[in-house]
């Protein structure tokens, strides 16, 4: 299991270099940094002399790859690449391409956070919540309860999730009253702020999960160790909880997994209408005011967060499924 | 002469259209195909969801025709100039709709503004709601005819909504039982009652579909339907031009996915070794990159690159629809991972079959095997993801459009409707409709779109029909 983790992460590495390289590639060789900078100071007041200084103060004036001009290893260390793409592995981020706003890394530490508390609770209590749901018409299957659950399910999974953010907006906080529409205060207050966002993204998610779930537990429940079960003559629940559940954990874990990266990225959508100020909110603001460099470094997060949680996923294999060995 | 023009999503389009009915035919040729969709067609939701999407596809197909007119010649102007706007045969349709134009706001069916205005009556100034320059215009007293109004045409649409259904139903039964090769009569009859395929459920939806927009087309003459927006456009018309841009990105976005996938899954299942190490190296780094952030970051240079260029596109119609097309590119370009993956187990398994085993050892070449042997047996996951993409992706538009890096925001979609709404709904008084409209059209559009692919995944898929929760509702209650 050791060993297996260290070549998984070995190869971890070996994928975020890739990304990175990719989106040096993207940002950089597409569209100069003259490109950039033009775009991002704006308006009339473009002229050569403020392109130089908008470059000079984010590092952006060296060379890509290599600078001819320094010595040694200055030769490879002072450019751009190394500056901004390298570094990031020390998890360096270095300041923001917007006017006003500064050092990306505070930005990060601080909103990671509030994302957290909106993820984290979330992502527990979707499994809880889909499982439940899914076991409930596992149990009723091939009833009208069943049929008309699944009937749901294809309706909820149709509608876009930004429908269910405006009409719960609209209703719980506007017309019922029962919470704030949007914002963000730190300690227990929070609660109120967060309970909105969580219920309405456990609703938006709920048909496509359950859904998914249910069609993973009827497929195990097709197998044979099933009927001999029953044929010991288990209660339906006992064979349900005991023995269908505990094998189909492994493909509910799988799907779910998906979700880990955006516990810490936070939804994008939700903390933005909402009004946290998550790093999901972050993102939007930085595609908004076209900040390539946060972009960048959330691109690169991203994918950080997508191999360890992938890691992750496989060690609690061992925990769902004995059967499983990692080598 | 008007001068055509093909934007780029329009040739896409067409060229979709043409695939399609090659398919088509392709598949009333192969008994083994036919089978399989008859299965697809013998369940009634997934029938009903084509009729729909079959419907979509035609006011696409009639909006990627674009042409723009011929403007009245200028007094001592030699050249002949041709209007900057870009029309499509849609909006030629639609012209009505187009050119009924308010001021502002105004409620579904309104004979009135939304927003009151001052006005001078019997020598005092009062705020009233004015009357609309359009909707309603052509009533004399509106407070007494406007609902018997509303009514006799609402009557009248819903005639006319069944009577071209029945049309429709009638014309396509008795196709299906000419095919049947019974007389007429018999023939409907029999096209009604009998087969695999229930096409009376056809008949149904087209029904339902007549009824649900007779009305609506009677009152779009002399009304809004669904109201106007902030600067006054009417509603419906946007959502009704919403469906191409919706249906651009559910295909164009998923065909684009096709040719990576097929390609590096089948060579990486059927060679295995470093070719295998290197495309699902490739592929596990798209896909560590959250789909949202790696499209935005691609979007995001693709702008940089519009923005430095404005000299490349005539007008603006062009530039939006190149945009759409880049989009379509960059989420073809970021999404095939899923499906090679699928593709490349796949093939790791078929290519130990005896039967590709048997060719090998005949001599055939590598590139043979794949294209003939290996490629027809992953061919149906390729149209299951397909299809299944299509819906989400219709979906995903709306929350990339909430992002910012979705369709230029001239370009009518449901996500940049969504987007309006968001701040309409938290006015006072609440302004729905245009929410409400793009939630009409686009759950109809995509639950369409999920219900057929559930038919297809279910013909196609045979694991799948285990967990069909119709099929097996029905046996147990007979």
């Amino acid at each position: 299991m050791g060993r297996y983790i260290v070549r998984r992460t070995l190869y971890g590495a070996l994928v975020l270099l890739g990304v990175n390289l990719a989106t040096f590639f993207l940002f950089f060789s597409v569209n100069t940094p003259d490109d950039m900078a033009r775009l991002n100071i704006g308006g009339k007041r473009v002229n050569q002399e403020v392109i130089d200084k908008w470059k000079a103060e984010r590092g952006y004036d060296k060379p890509l790859y290599f600078n001819p001009a320094r010595q040694g290893a200055e030769r490879f260390t002072d450019t751009i690449f190394w500056e901004r793409s390298v570094s990031l592995f020390a998890l360096r981020f270095g300041r923001s391409d917007a006017e006003s706003a500064g050092d990306i890394g505070h930005e990060v530490a601080a909103r990671m956070w509030v994302s957290l508390q909106l993820a984290l609770p979330l992502f527990v209590l979707q499994l809880i919540a889909s499982t439940a749901f899914a076991l409930l018409l596992a149990l009723f299957r091939h009833t009208r309860l069943d049929f008309w659950g699944v009937v749901a399910c294809v309706l909820m999974l149709s509608i876009s999730s930004l429908f269910y953010i405006i009409v719960g907006q609209y209703f719980f906080s506007r017309v019922l009253r029962l919470a704030p529409i949007s914002g963000y205060v730190g300690g227990w207050d929070v609660l109120k702020f967060l309970v909105l966002p969580i219920g309405l993204s456990l609703l938006a998610r709920l048909g496509g999960e359950a859904r998914l779930y249910r069609a993973m537990l009827l497929e195990e429940m097709g197998k044979d160790y099933v009927r001999t079960a029953r044929a010991k003559g288990l209660s339906e629940l006992a064979v349900l909880y005991r023995h269908v559940l505990r094998n189909a954990l492994i493909p509910i874990i799988t799907s779910a997994g998906a979700y880990l990266p955006y516990v810490f990225l936070g939804s994008l959508v939700f903390e933005s209408f909402f009004g946290l100020p998550g790093l999901g909110a972050y993102i939007i603001e930085a595609i908004g005011k076209q900040d390539f460099a946060v972009v960048r470094t959330m691109v690169f997060l991203g994918s950080l967060l997508y191999i360890v949680s992938y890691i992750l996923i496989d060690v609690a294999y061992t925990w769902a499924d004995p059967r499983v060995r990692l080598a | 002469m008007p001068k055509f023009v093909l934007l780029w999503t329009d040739a896409a389009m067409w060229a979709m259209a043409l695939a399609l009915l090659a398919y088509v035919l392709t598949v009333l040729r192969r008994p083994g195909l036919r089978a399989s969709w008859a299965r697809v067609f013998a369940d009634p939701a997934a029938l009903a969801a084509s009729v729909l999407l079959l419907l979509s596809l035609l006011i696409t197909l009639l909006d990627s025709v674009h042409y723009r007119p011929r403007l009245p010649a200028a007094a001592g102007a030699d050249a002949t100039a041709y209007d900057t706007r870009t029309h499509s045969l849609l909006d030629a349709l639609l012209v009505r709709l187009v050119d009924s134009r308010e001021a502002t706001y105004s409620r579904p069916l309104s004979y009135l503004g939304f927003t009151k205005e001052s006005v001078e009556l019997d020598g005092r100034l009062q705020r009233v709601a004015p009357r609309l320059q359009f909707g309603g215009a052509h009533l004399r007293d509106p407070q007494r005819e406007w609902l018997a109004d509303l009514a006799w045409r609402g009557a009248l649409g819903l005639l006319a909504g069944a009577a071209i259904a029945a049309g429709l139903s009638l014309a396509l039964l008795w196709r299906v039982g000419r095919a049947r090769r019974l007389p007429w009569r018999q023939g409907i009859a029999s096209a009604w009652r009998e087969g695999p395929v229930r096409w009376r459920v056809a008949c149904w939806t087209l029904g339902v579909l007549g009824l649900l927009a007779g009305p609506p087309a009677m009152w779009a003459g002399h009304y809004h339907v669904f109201g106007t927006d902030l600067t006054g456009n009417d509603v419906l018309y946007q959502a009704l031009k919403s469906i191409r841009t919706a249906f651009v990105i559910g295909t164009l976005a998923t065909v684009a996915t096709l040719p990576l996938a097929v390609v590096l899954g089948i060579l990486a299942g059927y060679f295995r070794g470093w070719v295998d190490e290197l495309i699902q190296y490739l592929y596990t780094v798209l896909s560590s990159v959250p789909n949202v952030l790696l499209i935005a970051a691609c979007v995001l240079m693709v702008q940089v690159f519009i923005d430095q260029h404005p000299e490349v596109f005539e007008t603006g119609a062009e530039r939006a629809d190149v945009k759409l097309f880049l989009l379509c590119t960059v989420l073809g370009l970021t999404g095939w991972p899923g499906l090679c993956r699928l593709l490349r187990a796949e093939t790791l398994k078929l290519r130990e079959l005896e039967y590709v085993q048997a060719a090998r050892a005949f001599g055939v070449g590598d590139a043979r095997i794949m294209r003939r042997h290996v490629f027809p047996n992953v061919a149906h996951l390729m149209l299951i993801v397909t299809v299944i993409d299509f819906s989400s992706l219709i979906l995903y538009e709306a929350v990339l459009s909430y992002v910012g890096v979705g369709v230029d925001p001239s370009m009518n979609s449901f996500g940049g409707m969504i987007n309006l709404a968001r701040s309409e709904m938290s006015r006072d008084p609440v302004v729905w409709w245009s929410f409400a409209a793009a939630f009409a059209f686009m759950v109809a559009l995509v639950l369409a779109a999920n219900l057929f692919a559930d038919g297809v995944r279910d013909a196609f898929d045979p694991r799948a029909r285990v967990s069909r929760a119709r099929l097996a509702w029905r046996k147990a209650n007979p």
